[in-house]
């Protein structure tokens, strides 16, 4: 099978974990019934008692803004895979994940903030953050000029992010201590990532952003290709390597600032997204990498709403358990296969 | 054609100069070997001369106008570079890296252009043949061995086609074999259609053989350019190097020949030895 058409299967298993999310669960709605249910939302018709409001208000909002969260944190996180030449350099490991979840608890503790207030708070944090990481990985930046300097950057923005996100934590963790029991509880569910507060205004918030960063990223998407090739050789080809580069960061930490904003840190998908993506359709390839975290975020946050109840006495958990407990593992497997495969790789 | 000249050029990094108010021209049409030490400018020359690196004073012309007033891509079209260390994506095949080569002759909306697109395909064919990687087009670059893999990168810049081509050393890590037929690769290059090119090389005699015109380079600065008979005499080599050396005729071709003078295994400097073949 060619990448396409890899990927184009990708596209297939999204929508068929779309269709799942909608119409399969605690309450399963029939696909009839689901036409109809729209039309007459759309329409204006008369609506099915409960049904309409469930799906309309439920279960679509929230099946829409997991797919849309996903596709953020996959693009984010294979962008930044790509661009740094590095597979350990996505939001969450680099310590963006981190900036929003301190600004998030910092606004639910002190402020007492809720719903979008937070998402905003979140957002001002995830971009001071990266202001923070770009400017501590561009401070040495001049002396590597040239040789090799991408793998420099990423590894220096890796080191970076770690000690940050190492210090936000510790933020975190105090904001916790000095919570009430019940804002504590809330400020929880957010830091792992939740889709419970999903309706339509964060689903249509999230997708005006993605209206402005997916158009930014195709048009910077052949310009990174270049990049690929070292950043001396990009420059020979006509590529102004400084400013694609910050094009790029921008995009990708906007991408990751609004997903988190959307949902909380929801765990692991902006790693993960990229290598699965490259194991099913065989190189790295971003629209690969969008559709494979919509699919993560779908099928976790199916197990979390609809799986984890039957299992555990009714209690619903936040997406972001799901995606950690199934990451890790994860993780670990695709580091051990791997690096048989990149190790007898020769750098040319 | 096209001339790439330096004047008054001062290259550094942060605060460390490493090239120092240089002049020159690269000789239209011939192929220009810069040698030096380690360390000497010789490769940040090259980067200064193709829009990697900003001159601190100074300036670095094509056809008479400072490459850096020219819009990037429009440059890339006239002048080419293969830097020393090219890094290979995951998974690319030889057709595909060297099709990045076009990179500056393509439109903004590459996939929708169908028209010209024979035009492009035609120029990373021809790049594959005169590299003779052809019947590599369908292979990963990851499987290639690093000959293979050199004339690859040499592909990628011969599809930009472009009126002159640096290159920073294009023969490391490459056996004896390989590196005669790079440089051939590249003669066959400037005598057919005219490149003008600029090489970085660490061999001397290869230097010798396939130069038209060197560079002698020592700590930012240019000692002595010219034809290789001028350039390599055994004084030159003594102050570049700081190596003792004999120069005699390559019995094959005439150039300068290199024969170093290290502390073993050398007959005393003072006893010439008897060169039969010198003649």
């Amino acid at each position: 099978m060619s990448p396409r058409n890899r990927t184009a299967l990708l596209a297939a298993v999204v929508l068929v974990l779309l269709a799942v999310a909608v119409l399969l669960g605690s309450y399963t709605v029939t696909i009839p019934d689901f036409l109809k249910i729209v039309a007459a939302q759309l329409t204006g018709g008369e609506k099915i008692p409960g049904a309409s409001f469930i799906v309309m208000e439920n279960k679509l909002p929230r099946a829409v803004l997991a797919a849309l969260v996903g596709v953020a944190f996959g693009l984010s996180g294979g962008l930044f895979q790509t661009m740094l030449r590095n597979p350990l350099a996505s939001p969450d490991v680099i310590g963006i994940s981190y900036g929003a979840s301190a600004s998030a608890v910092l606004a639910i503790v002190v402020f007492g903030a809720s719903g979008l207030a937070v998402s905003a708070s979140a957002l001002v944090g995830a971009i001071g953050v990266a202001l923070v990481i770009y400017a501590i990985s561009r401070g040495t930046g001049g002396q590597t000029a040239g040789v090799r300097s991408g793998n420099a950057a990423g590894n220096r923005l890796v080191l970076a992010g770690v000690g940050i996100a190492a210090a936000l934590g510790a933020v975190v963790n105090f904001l916790m201590t000095r919570a009430d029991i019940r804002t504590a509880s809330e400020a929880l569910i957010w830091l792992n990532g939740s889709l419970n507060p999903a309706n339509w205004e964060r689903v249509g918030i999230l997708l005006a952003s993605l209206a402005v960063l997916v158009p930014a990223l195709a048009i910077l998407a052949r310009p990174l290709r270049m990049l690929e090739l070292g950043d001396d050789v990009a420059a020979g080809l006509g590529i102004r390597v400084n400013a694609v580069r910050f094009g790029l960061v921008i995009t990708a930490v906007a991408l990751a600032a609004v997903a988190t904003a959307a949902a909380g840190p929801v765990a692991f998908v902006a790693f993960l997204a990229g290598p699965i993506a490259r194991r099913v359709v065989g190189r790295p390839s971003l629209p690969a990498s969008a559709f494979t975290g919509a699919a993560i975020v779908l099928a976790a946050d199916y197990l979390a709403y609809n799986v984890a109840p039957l299992v555990l006495n009714g209690t619903v958990l936040p997406v972001g358990v799901i995606t950690g407990a199934l990451g890790a593992p994860f993780l670990l497997w695709l580091l051990m296969t791997s690096n048989r495969v990149t190790s007898n790789r020769k750098e040319a | 054609m096209a001339q790439l000249s330096a004047r008054g050029l001062t290259l550094q990094y942060e605060q460390r100069r490493v090239v120092e108010r240089l002049s020159t021209t690269i000789p239209e049409g011939k192929v220009t070997m810069i040698v030096g030490a380690n360390a000497c400018g010789k490769s940040t020359l090259l980067r200064g001369l193709s829009r990697l690196l900003k001159p601190s004073a100074g300036v670095v012309t094509l056809d008479g106008k400072d490459i850096h007033s020219r819009p990037a891509r429009e440059l890339a079209r006239t002048l080419g570079l293969l830097p020393q260390h090219p890094i290979a994506p995951d998974c690319i095949t030889v057709r595909e890296l060297v099709g990045r080569g076009r990179y500056p002759h393509q439109g903004f909306f590459r996939s929708w252009r169908t028209g010209d697109q024979s035009e492009h395909d035609l120029a990373v064919e021809r790049a594959l043949e005169a590299t003779s990687t052809l019947e590599l087009a369908g292979r990963n670059v990851d499987e290639l061995s690093g000959g293979q893999r050199q004339r690859v990168w040499i592909a990628m810049a011969l599809a930009q086609e472009t009126d002159v081509l640096l290159l920073d050393e294009p023969t490391t890590y490459l056996d004896l074999a390989h590196q005669v037929e790079v440089l051939d690769l590249i003669t066959d290059l400037n005598r057919r259609r005219g490149t003008t090119v600029a090489i970085v090389l660490h061999d001397l005699n290869l230097a010798a053989r396939y130069a038209d015109h060197v560079i002698a380079m020592k700590s930012g600065t240019i000692v002595g350019e010219g034809p290789a008979s001028q350039i390599f005499t055994e004084d030159l080599v003594g102050d570049v190097f700081g190596l003792e050396s004999r120069v005699v005729a390559d019995p094959l071709s005439g150039t300068p020949l290199i024969l170093p003078i290290g502390r073993h295994h050398t007959a005393t400097p003072s006893t010439p030895v008897e060169l039969e073949f010198a003649s």
